[in-house]
């Protein structure tokens, strides 16, 4: 390629740009989480003094461990499910249009559609809302990605070695435990790591299936009504903390699974 | 071989075929399941919710009826999604040109660096929504760092008022999507054969005639698919005008959520919730006929035999 200077510089300036839009506002919400000044948005020295409050704040606490309890539940069955789904499409030489869009569904569907459906479906069926119906709709989306982080890696599976493995005598447990899982176990972990800070994230479907009363309350949630309050600089530590966890756990899940996430 | 049955080989892979079924379907029961109970089957409930009547004491009284689409296309309620869709449509746009330009820069940076740069433009994707969204509140609040920045260069006068106005939905929504489009476009455009572009150049093409000739058509399904990512997204969205348009810019998000939480007519609310999925799906098809369309030409472009 011909790369006249006036071009590499265009190139380069946009590359600038482009990460100065998508971080500038990121690294001054950190800064200020360690701003000792009450302003949320003026420097008056650097302070943990809103890290310890954090500490201290019974309901953000509370919310964080119904977080806790909604994103480790609702991942382990959404592995489970989702990997098993996976593998079950991808064993089959062939399967319908509607099995795709099905699976596909969950992901394209807005928040706010599948929220109110399941906010009905509960309140028709008298279901009483909780943890539990936050963990059973964060499922739905979940091993949908789940699935397609498993599929992705299975496209490239040999099924040969399944059937020669069964000819040697391997029952299928066996086969699976000695040479399925092996090879999707990295697709797993990165699976199960996508669902775990998708629903650390997710906040519409459960504000609307956690139903009355602050028991249920999840992080986003707290943070939800935080903001509508405004900004204070105990928001801004609380936000730092949670990006840094969802932000590990991705970098995590796309090292273990080069390139499903990203490509 | 009197009856004509099957040879001893066909049948046997006869059965591995039906065992193989047998046991897919077994391994997918579970998920189906799942999806059937808890998205399937409250979908189709919310369906069928919009054709039911809004009881007198909110509830639902079960009697058929049409109104409650009638009353999506009454003109207040029409001009809320125009206005969504005018709202979606800019900050597609908007994201779109960014989104390109970046990944074009992206491709064009050494092979080796270009993972990295793309792995961090997809970074603030996977952070929590809520806060990215909080972030440009603490950017644009009349005390935030955009007023001070003005303040410094000697700007004396009132700050201007940025939050709570559509220019600030705009700039969220595009922040928010913008990593997605990035990837969108940079997947064509780093499979693009670059001896088209020589070719191109050397038949006496200028710079700008081979980019608006050769490379955007061929990169036009990554275009289009970042587009509808972010127009489908945004036009459904709940929590950037509420949260930056202050509840001053109602969008169709808004407003079903407004009729299942405080207005509590929730068969108008379900049918809302209809037309917006009406809307998506339509976008969404037109994206696949397009990607058919233009999947032939790319195939070519992609250079050689396995590129």
């Amino acid at each position: 390629m011909t790369s006249s200077p006036a071009r590499l510089l265009g190139l380069r300036t946009i590359l600038v740009l482009v990460f100065a839009f998508l971080y500038i506002p990121i690294a001054v919400l950190v800064a200020l989480s360690f701003n000792a000044g009450g302003l949320p948005t003026a420097w008056s020295g650097f302070s943990l003094k809103w890290y310890a409050s954090l500490a201290g704040n019974t309901a953000i606490l509370q919310a964080a461990l119904n977080t806790l309890i909604v994103a480790l539940v609702s991942t382990a069955i959404a592995t489970l499910l989702g990997t098993l789904l996976a593998i079950g499409i991808e064993m089959r030489r062939q399967y319908g249009k509607g099995l795709e869009a099905l699976i596909f569904a969950p992901m394209i569907i807005p928040d706010i559609v599948l929220a109110i459906a399941l906010l009905s479906f509960f309140s028709m069926l008298d279901v009483t809302m909780g943890l539990h119906t936050i963990i059973l709709a964060h499922v739905v989306f979940n091993l949908a990605f789940v699935c397609s982080v498993v599929r992705a890696r299975l496209k490239s599976f040999d099924w040969s070695i399944v059937e020669a493995s069964a000819d040697l005598g391997a029952s299928a447990l066996t086969t699976f435990r000695r040479v399925t899982l092996p090879v999707i176990l990295p697709a797993v972990v990165a699976g199960a790591l996508l669902a775990f800070t998708l629903s650390v994230d997710e906040f519409i479907i459960a504000f609307f299936t956690a139903g009355a009363g602050r028991a249920s309350t999840t992080l986003p949630m707290q943070i939800y009504s935080m903001i509508r309050f405004g900004i204070t600089p105990e928001i801004n530590a609380l936000a730092t903390i949670v990006m840094a966890v969802s932000i590990t756990a991705l970098t995590l899940s796309q090292r273990l699974n080069r390139g499903v996430i990203g490509q | 071989m009197a009856d004509g049955g099957l040879s001893p080989s066909a049948a046997e892979r006869y059965r591995k075929l039906s065992q193989t079924r047998l046991r897919s379907n077994l391994l997918m029961a579970p998920a189906l399941a799942w999806l059937t109970a808890l998205m399937v089957v409250p979908c189709a409930l919310v369906l069928a919710l919009a054709f039911f009547r809004r009881g007198i004491y909110g509830g639902i009284e079960y009697t058929f009826t049409l109104e409650n689409f009638s009353q999506v296309l009454d003109p207040l309620y029409a001009g809320i999604f125009l206005n969504s869709a005018r709202i979606a449509g800019t900050a597609t746009l908007i994201a779109v040109i960014i989104g390109y330009a970046a990944a074009y820069a992206i491709s064009a940076a050494p092979r080796r660096l270009q993972p990295v740069f793309l792995f961090f433009a997809v970074l603030p994707f996977w952070s929590n929504y809520l806060i990215r969204t909080y972030a440009w509140i603490v950017l644009l609040n009349r005390e935030g760092l955009v007023t001070q920045l003005l303040r410094w260069i000697g700007y004396t006068g009132e700050p201007p008022s940025m939050l709570y106005t559509e220019g600030a939905v705009i700039a969220g929504l595009v922040y928010n999507y913008l990593p997605f489009v990035i990837l969108a476009c940079y997947a064509p455009l780093s499979r693009l054969n670059p001896e088209l572009a020589e070719a191109s150049r050397d038949l006496g093409a200028s710079a700008l005639t081979t980019f608006r000739r050769v490379i955007l058509p061929l990169t036009v399904p990554g275009i289009a698919a970042g587009a509808v990512f972010v127009f489908v997204l945004s036009i459904g969205n709940f929590v950037t005008p509420a949260l930056l348009g202050g509840g001053r810019f109602q969008m169709i998000g808004n407003l079903v959520y407004d009729q299942f939480l405080t207005a509590n007519d929730w068969p108008f609310g379900a049918a809302l919730a209809m037309a917006l999925i009406a809307i998506m799906l339509a976008v969404l098809m037109a994206q696949a006929l397009l990607a058919d369309r233009a999947a032939g030409r790319t195939r070519e472009a992609e250079g050689g035999a396995d590129g």
